[in-house]
């Protein structure tokens, strides 16, 4: 046994406690898996429906990590080519095309976003496209599921977690960023917002902390249960 | 719980960085010929100061890019960030660590508007 | 019970509905918009707790969170919570408190002998008695300390109440909703910027709701409804009642408290949380928290019945309660004639007892109009009454105020209202690393300087008049938002205000009595920990006279309420005692949190199962399913052993272990890091990261490798692959994953940019089952119809890809046990039903699945180290055993050079060896030391084992550890002295291998 963490430790401090999941977070059911044998890490999950904030996992979406320098412009041309729209380059901003989603996460890394089973194909073109171009597509689509949170408390559900601020002023439709939500690094993106405050963010999470953070935004979310 | 400035994403919260100590220390082209003391030199020895610093951060839950910054010890201001390959900004003899580099300069051309408004 | 103190028609509070309350098992009455303390003097309740040293009897001092003395247990059971200041504690329907601090109660109260004996508690008590004898600290003096310590008890159990965090951002937060507060709101508000107004009470007005004035000529009431109504209709103004700023952090990082349901007691439903706790980055911020009256240092200042004037002046008018009906107003300032004509307004017998031998002004003649007598150059020279105030004793006071001219005289009185001057509450600001100047003039502490961008504004500013409170606001809110880009930084017209016009004031920092200080009759400053003059002279005396050693040796301003009516009288009376000036003696630096705040609240939702993330793999399901006992590694739950019916541990992972050798094993491996390398100078990079060559490695081949830092020390190893001529697929430990991923970005970023080469991290792209043992062949070949799984075709250290289970699969013919195996990588997704298909069809084959005990037995028995186990970072591939693996033919790698220091190149260096103990039963305990031979301690230690286990394939326990000069001592005899100080093992040392020496396994 290697020396114990600090997780192993609070557990042993903690177990004369009883230590009940936190309320409102829905039991999975155990292996759903679907027929061809897949299951996502929030499978069987249900958030909260009708009230001012719902949640969702979008499961199996297609993810390419890509990554290119950016002033090579027989990459950013060959790229283009094969998804029909430039890499944005302007920080924290994602663009739509033709059923892609191209964020910016980095100044010389894309993460984009295909219908479920479109990836492969994408990423053979990619591939094919930046041959004998430095690159680095890498299918990551199982790495990561999405959750797409939207409602009129959207935004204070995530504030609850999230330090970045979500503030139509400072954020909105279109902007995207890496950060955290307390323990777990989040990519938030702005799909949406309405004029009555409501917001549509899709939050990606990597998939050992995908339960985490539902149960947290489950927690969070009680308290608009009744409104 | 400071405010630090990514050169690509802009002001976040220090919870999304990692520290990455003092800048501007590059690895020996051929560490094999190297004294021990200087490879010693290399590898611990790192400056304290009470003011100036030049460091390395990295916002390891942003954009993932490392930069360096120019932070006043004593108050924890920033006075400037710039990229990885950027050359070492000018920091002032004067600099007594409450403004940053754009606040500085500002007031500086102000003064220079009042005091050349004055000649005329 | 009747409100016997109630004043007809006056207060802020809802006559039309009564709640009922229980103090101290008593049943009470009062009405919403009552506090705790202003309904149990409205019941004519004086005595509310006892102080903290000498048990005296207390009574309520304050209107506001200052309160030191009134500090009560609130509610029962899970939801009791300790500290809490009664007077600002919103009433509601059945609320029940008790004092805290007393036992068995507070009338009859067993420490108050230590009232009696108080000559034997002197400052610095505790230090100069729970000296000696030593072994009586932990079981007595401890005990003794914390039972008469009192200040209440934490619940026990769980608390039933829910709490969140919100995280926010503003370009203006306001500290403080008072009229300079809600001025700078106004301004900053309508200048466009997002601004957050935060204010302690459940009604947004301060100070004006404690008096009688006209705002633009109408009533104050007036003015504060429309400002809020104002306020309320601008879209980015955020008004936050019941909230406490608590913190002032830097770049502009405040904390506060947002108490959502405390007014309206336990609620049924705990979805809304109960507390809010806001975390706010402001671009600006205004301090506009209001000023808070200082106590006069009198003797025998802390009967119950004596409170601050401005207090005194709430209680009437805000919540329409006489705090006495014969008041006596004390003070050297004309604010508190105020108190004493709201007083005497109000149907009280109100007499006035002034420092200033002749004082003059609007306001005293309004006094010496109402009829009230004005004792002047008068101090109060003892009180009377134990458990309430009775009476006092006044006598004319000398020029200098240090002694008596005339004798005493006596006053009836059930009230002292106290105004000793006014002190700015500075504490935000200082909090922010603001400095404080004194101010001679105002007698107080003043914002000076502060590097953040704040503003102070009002009362906390040193301004006390209405006027330049509103006026202060304004500038200050139109000015921030300039500063944060809204508006052009011109502040609003302020509205008129009557100028109040106050002469000057008397400052006497200790009241003499007819008694030596410190003799027969007690001057306290900090009521809360019962602090007196003398005491400071004591400390003085006693050479603590560095304002940091007296708050340390006084404890004077160290109880919850941080010392908010104390530390300024403490200051005065040191300078006093030093001859030297108030900020010649300094100030303590105010700490975080402003009042006491719950630590659910701090905690938010990060608690029970959300205190620590649990990550699991793709296959957790199934382990559930399969009963496995779960082991944390970092975040980890990964299974330990899975055991059967009636088993334990150690019978589990025996038979695990054994089978596994036996025919066949499953691992759920997917923790480990994994990592994609790609670029055409991958080879290059791996050449640098790992101490062995990589440019020559075929694609389709994987290797070990492992990584040190400069330091020349092991931090992580793993095995990569090569998937293409310039990709690669690395592995990690899984406690190294993220850890190994910023090491190979941050040397990209930083020292080779123009490499070409990117890191992409796959973790957990990828589910990994891996299978071992003799029968994983025959296994895989029925997994499996596109691999080709005979190790003759497939290698040992190749990769293939292609079908398993029906999910697309990376297989690696890699072994961390030594024995024939296979790790089968697929898409996360199919991660839990190739899992169940595998050991389903493992059946056959006797397949049992295993966890990271199981695994370390294995691994240890073939001598494989596990990094972070048996390596701690001071430990070389040469240290390992490892020279093989360390390329003699690279020029450079990182942490090369460090070998060839002299530390690192020398003999004798603790190195890993196999450990046998002579006993084959005793299984040594990890870190177990090791010695030449066993005597007294202490011992010289020559290491100690990193890695123990019982094998049931080898059939006895089998040890790794570091041992000095190890590789040297093979075959030596040391010696394992035990805990218990009397057992000792003889153990052998050998060669780190102890399974299949040969390696002959591999390949089945």
């Amino acid at each position: 046994m290697a020396e114990p963490g600090v997780t192993q430790r609070l557990a042993a401090a903690g177990a004369a406690f009883a230590n009940p999941p936190p309320e409102g977070s829905t039991p999975a059911t155990p292996a759903s898996l679907d027929a061809a044998g897949a299951r996502s890490p929030l499978a069987g999950l249900v958030g909260p429906t009708g009230g001012p904030v719902t949640f969702e996992e979008r499961p199996f979406i297609g993810k390419i990590s890509l990554r290119g320098d950016p002033s090579n412009s027989s990459f950013m041309t060959a790229a283009a080519k094969v998804l029909g729209a430039s890499l944005p380059t302007e920080p924290l901003r994602f663009l739509d095309h033709d059923g892609y989603r191209i964020h910016w996460v980095g100044p010389d890394h894309w993460m984009i976003y295909a219908p479920e089973g479109a990836e492969g194909p994408l990423k053979a073109k990619l591939d094919a496209a930046l041959d004998g171009i430095h690159h680095a597509a890498v299918d990551v689509s199982d790495y990561y599921t999405v959750i797409r949170v939207s409602g009129l408390k959207a935004r204070a559900l995530m504030q609850k977690g999230c330090p970045l601020d979500l503030h139509p002023r400072a954020f909105g439709p279109g902007k995207c960023a890496g950060t955290v939500f307390h323990h777990a690094a989040i990519f938030a993106a702005q799909i949406d917002a309405l004029d009555d405050g409501s917001a549509v963010y899709d939050v990606q999470i990597r998939w050992s902390f995908a339960r985490y953070l539902w149960d947290y935004f489950a927690d969070g979310a009680r308290e608009w249960a009744g409104a | 719980m400071l405010m630090i400035t990514c050169p690509w994403c802009g002001e976040r919260e220090q919870i999304e960085f990692s520290a990455g100590g003092q800048a501007h220390i590059a690895r020996p082209e051929d560490p094999a010929k190297l004294s021990d003391e200087e490879w010693g030199a290399y590898i611990y020895v790192r400056d304290n100061p009470k003011g100036v610093h030049f460091e390395r951060w990295v916002h390891s839950h942003g954009c993932g890019k490392w930069f360096n910054a120019v932070r006043h010890t004593v108050t924890d201001v920033f006075w400037d960030v710039y990229t990885m390959g950027e050359e070492k900004p000018w920091v002032p003899e004067d600099w007594d660590g409450l403004t940053t580099r754009a606040q500085y300069e500002t007031a500086k051309t102000a003064g220079q508007t009042a005091e050349g408004g004055e000649q005329k | 019970m009747s409100q016997s103190h109630r004043i007809e028609g006056k207060g802020r509070i809802d006559r039309s509905r009564t709640l009922s309350f229980t103090w101290n098992g008593a049943r009470y009455m009062g009405h919403p918009g009552d506090t705790l303390a202003s309904a149990l003097l409205a019941n004519g309740v004086r005595l509310v707790g006892r102080s903290f040293k000498y048990h005296r009897p207390r009574g309520i001092m304050t209107a506001g969170s200052e309160e030191p003395n009134a500090v009560v247990q609130l509610e029962e059971g899970a939801r009791t919570e300790p500290n809490t200041r009664a007077t600002v504690t919103e009433l509601y329907e059945g609320l029940t408190a008790r004092p805290q601090n007393c036992w068995p109660s507070v009338e009859f109260d067993i420490g108050a002998i230590n009232s009696k004996l108080s000559r034997f508690f002197p400052a610095g008590f505790y230090y100069k008695t729970f000296m000696w004898p030593r072994k009586l600290w932990e079981p007595v003096y401890e005990k003794v300390i914390r039972k008469a310590a009192g200040m209440g008890e934490s619940p026990m159990e769980w608390d039933p109440d829910s709490y969140a965090q919100h995280f926010e951002h503003c370009d203006v937060l306001i500290a403080g909703g008072g009229p300079a507060g809600l001025a700078a709101a106004l301004a900053a508000g309508r200048a466009g910027a997002r601004v957050i107004l935060a204010d302690e009470g459940p009604e947004f007005g301060g100070s004006l709701l404690s008096d009688v004035l006209e705002v633009d000529g109408e009533p104050a009431d007036a003015w504060i409804e429309k400002t809020v109504a104002e306020l309320q209709a601008m879209e980015e103004v955020t008004l936050l009642p019941r909230t406490t700023v608590t913190a002032y952090y830097d770049h502009n990082f405040l904390t506060a408290c947002e108490r959502v349901t405390d007014h309206l007691g336990p609620q049924v439903d705990d979805g809304v949380p109960r507390q809010r706790f806001w975390k706010i980055r402001a671009r600006q911020t205004i301090l506009a928290q209001g000023s808070i009256e200082r106590p006069l240092l009198f003797a025998d200042n802390d009967r119950p019945g004596v409170m601050l004037a401005s207090a005194a002046r709430t209680y009437i008018n805000r919540y329409g309660v006489l705090p006495g009906r014969e008041i006596v107003v004390f003070t050297g300032h004309d604010s508190a004639y105020k108190t004493a004509l709201d007083a005497k307004a109000a149907g009280a017998k109100v007499e006035i007892v002034d420092l200033r031998p002749d004082p003059k002004g609007p306001l005293i003649d309004k006094a010496r109009a109402a009829g009230i007598e004005i004792h002047a150059g008068c101090g109060i020279t003892g009180t009377r009454g134990t458990k309430a105030l009775h009476g006092c004793d006044v006598a004319e006071l000398s020029e200098d105020g240090k002694s008596l001219k005339g004798a005493p005289y006596s006053l009836g009185c059930d009230c002292i209202a106290v105004g000793g001057g006014w002190n700015p509450t500075v504490h935000l600001f200082s909090q922010a690393r603001g400095k404080l100047k004194w101010d001679d003039d105002k007698q107080c502490f003043v914002p000076h300087f502060c590097q953040q961008p704040t503003r102070s504004v009002g009362a906390g500013n040193g301004t006390f008049d209405l006027a330049g409170c509103l006026a202060e606001g304004l500038a200050a809110g139109a000015a921030a938002a300039k500063d944060a880009g809204f508006g052009d930084g011109a502040a609003p017209e302020a509205p008129a205000v009557e100028i109040e016009e106050e002469g000057p004031a008397r400052q006497v920092w200790i009241v003499p009595s007819d008694k030596p200080l410190g003799h027969g009759k007690k001057h306290f400053h900090d009521h809360q920990n019962d602090v007196t003059a003398a005491d400071i002279h004591l400390a003085a005396r006693e050479g603590y006279i560095s304002v940091e050693h007296l708050k340390r040796y006084t404890t004077t301003g160290m109880g919850t309420d941080q010392g908010k009516t104390s530390n300024v009288n403490a200051l005065a009376v040191m300078a006093e005692i030093r001859g030297a000036q108030i900020p010649e003696v300094g100030t303590t630096t105010f700490r975080p949190p402003y009042v006491p705040t719950p630590f659910g609240a701090v905690t938010g939702q990060n608690r029970r199962a959300l205190f620590l993330q649990e990550r699991t793999t793709p296959m957790h399901p199934a382990h559930v399913a399969n009963g496995a006992v779960f082991e944390d590694v970092g975040d980890w739950k990964r299974p330990w052993y899975f055991p059967k019916d009636g088993e334990d541990m150690e019978e589990a992972v025996q038979r695990e272990c054994r089978q596994a050798r036996e025919t066949c094993g499953l691992l759920d491996a997917s923790t480990l890091g994994k990592i994609d390398i790609q670029g055409p100078d991958a080879a290059w990079f791996l050449n640098m990261i790992y101490t062995n060559k990589w440019d020559q490695l075929k694609v389709g081949s994987a290797r070990y490798g492992l990584m040190l830092n400069e330091h020349g020390m092991v931090f992580d190893d793993g095995v990569t692959t090569r998937l293409a001529e310039d990709h690669f697929h690395m592995t990690t430990t899984t406690g190294g994953a993220a850890r190994v991923m910023g090491w190979l970005e941050e040397w990209l970023q930083t020292e080779w940019p123009d490499r070409r080469v990117y890191c992409t991290s796959v973790t957990e792209q990828w589910a990994v089952c891996t299978i071992t043992g003799p029968n994983a062949k025959a296994l895989m070949a029925e997994l499996t119809d596109d691999i080709d799984v005979d190790p003759a075709t497939f290698p040992f250290l190749t990769f293939r890809e292609g079908t398993v289970a029906g999910a697309p699969a990376r297989v690696f013919r890699i072994s961390f046990t030594g024995d024939l195996a296979y790790e089968i990588n697929v898409p996360a997704r199919f991660g839990l039903s190739v899992w169940t298909t595998i050991l389903e069809r493992g059946y056959r084959h006797g397949l049992v699945q295993y966890g990271t005990e199981t695994m370390h037995v294995l691994r240890a028995e073939k001598g494989f180290i596990i990094a972070g186990q048996d390596t701690d970072g001071t430990v070389t591939p040469m240290d390992l055993g490892m020279d093989w693996i360390v390329s003699k033919k690279k020029d450079d790698f990182l942490g090369r050079r460090s070998h060839f220091r002299s530390d690192t190149a020398r003999e004798g260096r603790k190195q890993l060896v196999g450990i046998l103990t002579e006993d084959p039963n005793v299984v040594l305990p990890e870190g177990a030391h090791l010695v030449e031979k066993p005597g007294r301690p202490p011992i010289p230690m020559l290491g100690h084992v990193t890695s123990s286990y019982r094998s049931p394939n080898v059939g006895r326990s089998i040890a790794m550890g570091l041992i000095k000069d190890g590789r040297n001592r093979i075959g030596e005899t040391l010696y394992a002295p035990m805990m218990d100080g009397e057992t000792v093992h003889r153990v052998t040392l050998c060669e780190p291998v102890f399974f299949d020496k040969e390696g002959s396994r591999t390949n089945g």
